[in-house]
């Protein structure tokens, strides 16, 4: 499923919104998701999961083209751990 | 410590910039984690451009151990869920790590 899938999936079970109110609320939503994360909020939804940022340490890396190593800084990635509900309904099969 | 962000900032936030009322707000945060909750489910792979995809991971039986006893008992086969962040979210967040370390 793709964003403009879930848009359409998300408008089809909507009585009172239009596809266009349903597009620019996915939007907000995945763009405010980014934004909290990148500035060190966690996201906690009940039931999917949470969103977190887990921090890599500085490490010599190597470039595989020429082999030369590579000094890499410390870095944060975002982390998701499914939540409970999450968890059994996918393993439920 | 700041507390993290929920389904209700969610909805707040869609009735502040989008103006959409209060119930309308709620319902479509709801209905935004459920229908990719049913996506992942069905065994559907989901891929939000800009953010990242929700994949899913068949994992065999493999042996475990209960931490109390020290028992063997083995972790069964399971389907998982995991998340790639996209180039964009994974930029934005490793410029935070530039600023801040936790």
């Amino acid at each position: 499923m793709t964003k403009s899938e879930l848009i359409e999936r998300i408008a089809d079970r909507q009585e009172q919104l239009s596809y266009k109110d349903v597009e620019l609320s996915v939007k907000l939503i995945l763009e405010h998701m980014s934004k909290m994360l990148a500035s060190g909020e966690r996201i906690e939804v009940r039931g999917f999961g949470s969103f977190s940022l887990h921090y890599r340490a500085p490490r010599v890396g190597r470039n595989p083209k020429t082999g030369e190593a590579v000094s890499l800084e410390g870095k944060f990635v975002p982390h998701f751990k499914p939540g409970k509900e999450m968890r059994e309904r996918v393993n439920d099969f | 410590m700041s507390s993290a962000l929920t389904k209700a900032d969610l909805a707040e936030k869609l009735y502040e910039d989008l103006g959409l009322n209060k119930r309308e707000a709620k319902e479509l945060v709801e209905i935004f984690f459920e229908e990719i909750r049913t996506a992942l489910e069905s065994n559907e792979q989901v891929k939000l451009s800009g953010f990242g995809n929700f994949d899913l991971r068949e994992k065999s039986q493999r042996p475990g151990r209960n931490p109390k006893t020290g028992e063997e008992i083995p972790i069964t086969a399971r389907r998982v869920v995991t998340f790639r962040p996209g180039q964009k979210l994974k930029a934005r967040v490793e410029a935070y790590a530039g600023t801040k370390p936790q």
